[in-house]
């Protein structure tokens, strides 16, 4: 057997299993398909209930997996095949790194080729809160902290292919060779990274063992439409809030309203959205919401003193270490109002949203005239996980998450031998037992090297 | 006087009968409210829809009494949102009819002011009645 | 093509307006409403008790009546529709209650009959692109909120027209006739339904709020496929009430503001009965007459 590991998903999870692997002496092949790793917890703002800086607790691990003399990182990178040998056990995997038309080797992270874009597109990363340049890395504390060109909105590359391939002419009106359009980051890059012409590349590496760590997503707006269905721009979900929260995110920390920038004064959070909802969306309860939303609501009032929050809720679910603490305080300290009902519709009047609720401990309908809402929506797998699973022949529960080989005793264990699981792509779960489970995931690894060591 | 709860209440008569007339499973309901929220005449009744359910969860049949089940429009928004696919007007309804049962009918033709009678369009007449009486 | 239609009690005696512009407008668009030929109430409420089988006979013998007249009915009153599309679901998923009724009944009913509402055959069979096609007047600038009420489209799980959160059938309807679509947040909100025989004082409030949020988005008109929304927000709205100050909003059936676009005459416009006259808004139209060339004013 390779005593070699491979890890699908670069979140905080595969980062912690790399680490502990790598740190053993192993190697580790890590795999990403943004530009750059750190999953969601790159996009939080605090952590609860701490309220540690997330990019703070989260660098010193993503820049020793930069460096790591044991880690391959590819980023920017999905898995293309995965073929098992028979004899060995071993796993030949073939990665398919998307060209990001800038050489790598030669770029230096300067910056300048994002400084000089003239285009911003929507950031996927930023949640609708804020625009990314067409060449982009996604935060400033990127690991890699390279760019990548997004070719669709890319006016030059468009523009060449579509030269290429007849569908614009290929000469100026002077019998000239036509040029492409733009072409700022070329002109500037003082390194000469920029490459047009970079084609996908196929790498294949071989491994003795897997880590699958490809995380999770959030339930669309979409699919509420007694909530605005995404269509109120001052209705927001947890993740997009984060990025308002965030100090290096697009509104330096502020928290604004999407809609006007003004700063809302009453805020109206809301649990449960999508989740505990086998009618019309997810059955489970998504573990992390009612602490992410106190949380958020405690560091609204930190930048909005003068601001009111409620939260709606039907439970409140705080078991973790430190977390029924950490509610008394959002409650007592910071004076967010819980109000114990789901809400049923809401509404844009004007400049304000109309919140219908109910308060069933105080047996009232209740209307809130709110500045701005955000949904806790419900934690989804990530669409990557079943792509995944069906390469690899891994089983998944009716909801999509993976299924350990044992939910009791091996819960870090998948039905295929050599391939373990590890995080929210198993289902919601906050950032102590992602880790928790990362590390068992890569002792299980080791244990297997290790056994190898012993009886060959 | 506190409320006795045991399985006499909870697994009753009476919570059998609502559940047979209304085919709906009471505690499936994990009261979340959000029937109560959007209810359109919650505001002018004495307990919400959502306090209905809970009475009838646990067999206490006072919620008989209750304005909230003569109020009740059929609007049918609380079923259409409740995360449970709970029905509920088919519980007001199996209240309604246990009521009635016992009491007799809520609504007499002659009480209908003539004017009324003008004016209205009749489904709204024939609607009341079959939602008053037996 | 003609296609049976179960008219209901309501719409053949206190809201007649519906039926005639519904019969007129159908007749102009190829597709004349043949009326059921024998028929009776179809009892207003869908029964909700689990054992519901005597209360499901009148709906049972509407339906035999479809079956016999070609087995596809179309309805204009949304109460009708509603009582008549869950009787047919029920039926078809409890055959043994259906055997059962059938026992009460002089004919069986063979479990078949497709109910669908008006509004479904505009939008499936005629399109809004045919519709639109066949408007004369195209109602530009008249600001129209579509009020649907609740009974057309809950619970979206039986009825399957279209989403209660998120509707468009009446919006599409009113493009298709040159309106400008007034999107309201109280626009399935209910009226009150029957609480105004016994608790008139609700569907006041309702309306109130109904009305006063379509006035507040601009709505120089509402348009409702029920009889009785039509009423509880009608009504309220006379003189002594004074409900919106001098701000009053017609409310309209969806047929009657087609029988204006497509141009056919006033008679079939059914507007004499309402609490607050519609008229005066299409008098700034410059409308032409089907089938009138002498009238045609461009």
């Amino acid at each position: 057997m390779r005593e070699r590991a491979l890890i699908i998903g670069a979140g905080i999870a595969g980062i912690q299993a790399a680490l502990d692997i790598a740190n053993s002496g192993y190697e580790v092949v890590l795999v990403e398909k943004e530009p750059s790793i750190g999953g969601h917890m790159a996009q939080l703002s605090e952590t609860f209930p701490t309220l540690d800086c997330s990019q703070c607790i989260m660098t010193p691990r993503t820049v020793e997996v930069g460096h790591h003399e044991n880690i391959r990182l590819y980023t920017y990178s999905d898995i293309e095949s995965i073929k098992r040998d028979g004899s060995d056990g071993d796993f030949t995997v073939t990665i398919r790194r998307h060209a990001a038309y800038i050489d790598w080797d030669k770029c230096n992270g300067c910056g300048t080729c994002q400084e000089k874009c003239p285009f911003k597109v929507e950031s996927i990363f930023e949640r609708g809160i804020g625009p990314r340049k067409v060449v982009y890395t996604l935060s400033p504390q990127a690991v890699p902290n390279k760019p990548v060109i997004d070719a669709e909105n890319c006016r030059y590359l468009q523009s060449l292919w579509d030269m290429q391939a007849g569908r614009i002419p290929s000469v100026d009106k002077n019998g000239n060779p036509a040029k492409p359009k733009c072409g700022a980051c070329l002109k500037f890059c003082p390194t000469e990274a920029i490459d047009f012409e970079q084609k996908d590349t196929l790498i294949e590496e071989k491994v003795g063992a897997i880590i699958v760590s490809t995380g999770y997503d959030l339930f669309p707006q979409s699919r509420l439409p007694e909530y605005g269905g995404g269509n109120i721009p001052d209705v927001v979900d947890g993740l997009a809030f984060e990025r308002l929260l965030a100090a290096s995110g697009p509104t330096a920390g502020k928290v604004i309203r999407p809609s006007d920038g003004k700063q809302p004064l009453e805020v109206v959070f809301i649990q449960c959205s999508g989740s505990r909802d086998p009618e019309r969306g997810m059955p489970y309860c998504s573990k992390i919401c009612c602490m992410y939303t106190a949380k958020q609501a405690i560091l609204y009032k930190h930048r909005v003193p003068e601001g009111q929050a409620y939260v709606f809720y039907i439970d409140v679910r705080a078991g973790g270490k430190g977390y029924e603490e950490f509610l008394n305080r959002a409650q007592e300290e910071e004076g967010v109002v819980y109000l114990r009902g789901k809400v049923s519709k809401l509404f844009r009047e004007g400049d304000k949203i109309i919140v219908k609720g109910a308060d069933t401990l105080s047996n009232r309908t209740v209307e809130i005239a709110a500045d701005m809402v955000v949904l806790a929506t419900a934690v989804v797998p990530r669409s990557s996980s079943s792509q995944i699973a069906e390469m690899l022949d891994l089983e998944m529960d009716e909801n999509g998450f993976f299924t350990a080989s044992d939910e009791e005793l091996e819960p870090v264990a998948s039905n295929i031998a050599g391939i373990f699981l590890a995080g929210t792509g198993l289902g919601p779960k906050d950032i102590p037992e992602t880790v928790a489970q990362a590390s068992g995931a890569a002792a299980k690894v080791l244990s297997l090297f290790q056994r190898e060591k012993v009886t060959a | 006087m506190r409320t006795r709860i045991s399985s006499a209440s909870v697994r009753g008569d009476f919570v059998t009968q609502v559940e047979t007339i209304s085919g709906q499973s009471l505690l499936a309901c994990n009261q979340c409210g959000k029937c109560s929220a959007g209810c359109p005449v919650a505001f002018g009744v004495d307990i919400l829809p959502n306090q209905v359910i809970r009475l009838a969860q646990l067999g206490i049949q006072d919620v008989l009494e209750s304005q909230t089940i003569w109020t009740c429009a059929a609007c049918l928004t609380c079923v259409s949102r409740c995360p449970k696919g709970i029905d509920l007007p088919r519980v007001m309804e199996a209240l309604r009819l246990i009521y009635m049962e016992n009491s007799g009918n809520v609504i007499e033709p002659t009480s209908i002011p003539e004017t009324m009678v003008a004016e209205v369009p009749q489904l709204a007449i024939i609607g009341g009645f079959r939602k008053y009486s037996r | 093509m003609s296609i049976a239609y179960f008219p209901g009690c309501t719409l053949s005696t206190k809201a007649t307006g519906y039926d005639i512009s519904g019969r007129a407008v159908a007749q102009a668009l190829g597709m004349p409403l043949e009326e059921l030929p024998e028929w009776q109430c179809c009892g207003a409420t869908f029964p909700l008790a689990t054992e519901n089988s005597m209360a499901l006979i009148a709906p049972t013998r509407i339906l035999t009546q479809v079956q016999k007249s070609g087995g596809k009915v179309t309805t204009l009153c949304a109460i009708c529709f509603h009582v008549l599309r869950r009787s047919q679901n029920f039926l078809e998923a409890h055959p043994e209650m259906l055997e059962r009724i059938n026992w009460f009944t002089e004919e069986p009913y063979d479990g078949k009959a497709t109910v669908t509402h008006f509004l479904e055959i505009l939008r499936d069979e005629v399109t809004w692109k045919g519709l639109a096609e066949k408007v004369t007047n195209p109602l530009k600038g008249l600001k129209v909120a579509p009020y649907y009420g609740c009974l057309l489209l809950r619970p979206p799980s039986e009825i399957k027209m279209d989403d209660p959160d998120n509707p468009t059938i009446l919006h599409d309807c009113l493009a298709a006739l040159g309106c400008e679509v007034v999107d309201f947040p109280y626009q399935s909100e209910c009226c009150g339904s029957y609480l105004t025989v016994s608790k008139p004082e609700l569907p006041h409030k309702l309306a109130n709020e109904i009305l006063e949020s379509a006035r507040r988005h601009g709505a120089q008109a509402l348009v409702t496929a029920c009889p009785l929304c039509q009423f509880n927000l009608d009504y309220p709205q006379r003189p002594e009430h004074q409900m919106l100050m001098g701000n009053e909003i017609p409310v309209l059936y969806f047929t009657q503001l087609m029988a204006v676009a497509l141009g056919l005459e006033q008679a079939t416009w059914g507007m004499d009965k309402h609490y607050i006259d519609p008229r005066p808004l299409f008098e700034s139209f410059r409308l032409s007459v089907v089938g009138d060339p002498l009238k045609t004013d461009h």
